[in-house]
């Protein structure tokens, strides 16, 4: 599906011909057949299709957490398959922000230093950490909740602190796993137009994996997966 | 790049300490575990430092001693009066206003019941002279007096005193036959003077039909490093044989069998207890990474290497090492240390009584064994942990 053989400088992550199967109790899935995707620099990209359709795959992928079985993956031209773990978790620090549907906010810190966590692995000093984690808060709209612990926040409270540690090491790209699954639709609202500002105002390329129509029509261009391959595109 | 890279392995031990709380009961497994190894190493080595203070309490490195040629106890030697005035005759010998500063003594072993068991021990029971005072410098009467030369009295150490039953003041004993009287309690420093029973050498010869013959010879040297000399001169004079060695490697060599004994047995108990300990601490770890596979998978997709994880949990079951380590000294020092039990000398087939002394080596000791094990008991886990795939993680399989 992709629309060129050669990566543009508009696009920031190419997969080509991705095969992921996994092995469970000697019979071999198949979760991608052969799949080809660009995502274009500053692309708002939704991802459904049924559950085990291949998308949240896809996304770990992309994300480098996962290794696909064969084919590539680029991202701005670098091929994620030569590089060894040292080098992904590297460059997972300086390019991906991941949004988690159960956000996965460490309990035990406080707002402001699970949005600082990132920040750790890119050398600014502890003030210009606190600095940015304080400044990434206030973009969510949490500057009133930078002490409060998880529990002491609300759903849609811990999803924002969730998109604020995404996005404070200013990544090149947003991954989001079902970011609203676990929200009511006020909070997932919330959420969806915080994501879409970060893609309109400050040119964030999102892939974001939902199950929800109401979220995916937030997105620019929604695919549709089913058994491991893409069926249809729609561009909103 | 350096102290950022600590600042990561500090955040991930961070992280990893504080969901301890969460996972109280397999973390409080693992720290008893510890510390019940702690607990038994502790308590063993208490015995061999007490059993050594004791014994080597009044060495002195001035002092020699001589005994029958090849005699490696007083028990099992015979010196001659005539032979002790030689001895005190050799050069280098220390002497003071009333002339050179020889201690003979007697040395037998008499049955006491004990005060716990009422079983019989074997109490030493030496006869020295009033020299004897010089060489055994600390001892001291704290109780009653000082016996009377030729009256069958008794001065008792106060460690003897405290485990044996009859060896109180104004009390009277009988042995070989002889009627004897406690008349006073001794202290020597906590040495092992205090688990023996004096008197005066001659009436001890006389009571046990043993002639002009001593034991052993005290020497007070005129220093410590003209033992040598003294020695060479003793020991190839054709007029002795002797034997001659320091008072304090005397003592030394003691307690050598003891504490290679504790030391082996201790050592065994505690090395079948560390590796079950350190199994329970691999369990417990196991299931730490398990609990925490969704953190650890997170800190993982955030960009955080397999180096601070790994680091992180080996410092977890460090910390509860530690914390083992703590505990079973706590715990040994409160059981143990100062308890009063007395046990077989095998140099001298007496009793000897000591306390279990837990000291500040054997703490650091004990804690430094439960770190080791909380190093190996987290190893494996933390290698699991570093290796966790992430993706199947954070899916929470």
């Amino acid at each position: 599906m992709n629309d060129s053989n050669a990566v543009t400088a508009e696009t920031l992550v190419r997969a080509s011909g991705i095969t992921k199967t996994y092995r469970r109790g000697g019979e071999s899935i198949n979760v991608l057949s052969g799949l080809m995707l660009d995502v274009p620099r500053g692309d708002f990209l939704a991802l459904m299709g049924p559950s085990g359709s291949g998308k949240s795959t896809l996304l770990n992928l992309i994300g480098g957490i996962d290794r696909a079985t064969s084919g590539s993956i680029e991202f701005a031209g670098r091929r994620l398959e030569d590089m060894n773990e040292s080098e992904l978790a590297r460059w997972r620090a300086r390019h991906v922000g991941f949004i988690f549907q159960m956000h996965h906010l460490l309990p035990m810190l406080t707002a402001q230093d699970n949005v600082e966590l990132p920040l750790l692995l890119t050398g600014f000093p502890g003030a210009e950490r606190r600095r940015r984690a304080a400044a990434a808060l206030k973009l969510v709209g949490l500057a009133d909740r930078v002490k409060h612990k998880p529990a002491e926040l609300s759903g849609g409270q811990e999803q924002r602190v969730g998109v604020a540690r995404a996005i404070v090491t200013d990544p090149d790209i947003l991954l989001c796993d079902e970011p609203t699954g676990d929200l009511d639709r006020k909070a997932g609202d919330a959420i969806l137009d915080l994501l879409q500002a970060l893609n309109g105002e400050h040119g964030k390329t999102i892939v974001m994996v939902t199950h929800d129509p109401h979220a995916a029509v937030r997105a620019k261009r929604t695919l549709y997966f089913d058994q491991g391959v893409l069926v249809t595109q729609a561009a909103m | 790049m350096f102290v950022n890279r600590i600042l990561q392995i500090l955040s991930v031990i961070r992280v990893s300490l504080g969901s301890l709380p969460e996972r109280t009961g397999t973390a409080l497994v693992a720290t008893i575990g510890f510390a019940a190894v702690v607990l038994v190493f502790t308590g063993m080595l208490s015995i061999r430092e007490g059993f050594e203070k004791v014994v080597q309490q009044n060495g002195s490195p001035d002092v020699a001693m001589a005994m029958r040629g090849g005699s490696t106890a007083e028990l099992n030697s015979g010196v001659s009066l005539e032979a002790s005035r030689i001895i005190g005759q050799e050069a280098n010998v220390f002497h003071d206003d009333r002339g050179p500063v020889v201690s003979p003594e007697v040395l037998l072993v008499v049955d006491a019941p004990r005060r716990t068991t009422l079983s019989d021990s074997n109490v030493p029971f030496r006869g020295v002279t009033d020299r004897g005072f010089v060489i055994h410098d600390k001892v001291r009467i704290v109780e009653g007096r000082m016996y009377e030369e030729g009256k069958g009295e008794v001065i008792v150490g106060r460690q003897a005193a405290a485990q044996f039953a009859g060896l109180d003041v104004g009390r009277e004993l009988r042995w070989s036959g002889f009627s004897w009287k406690v008349v006073g309690v001794f202290a020597a420093n906590g040495g092992l003077e205090e688990s023996e029973i004096w008197t005066d050498a001659r009436t001890l010869q006389t009571a046990f039909d043993r002639g002009t013959y001593f034991q052993s010879v005290y020497i007070k040297l005129t220093g410590a490093d003209t033992f040598q000399s003294f020695k060479d001169s003793v020991t190839t004079n054709p007029q002795l044989n002797v034997t001659v060695q320091r008072y304090d490697e005397y003592l030394h060599a003691q307690t050598e069998f003891l504490s290679a004994f504790v030391a082996i047995a201790g050592g065994v108990i505690a090395l079948l207890m560390g590796l079950g300990a350190v199994f329970g601490a691999i369990n417990a770890m196991y299931a730490a990474v398990s609990s925490r596979a969704l953190e650890i998978a997170t800190l993982r997709a955030l960009g955080f290497g397999r180096l601070p994880v790994l680091i992180s949990v080996m410092a977890e079951a460090m910390v509860l090492g530690i914390a083992g380590g703590v505990l079973g000294g706590i715990v040994a020092w409160i059981a143990f240390d100062g308890f009063q039990t007395s046990t077989l000398n095998w140099a001298s087939f007496s009793q000897v009584a000591f306390q279990f002394a837990v000291t500040p080596s054997l703490l650091v000791q004990g804690t430094a064994l439960a770190l080791l094990l909380g190093l190996f008991g987290g190893l494996l886990p933390a290698v699991r942990a570093a290796r966790l795939p992430i993706a199947e993680a954070l899916r929470g399989h």
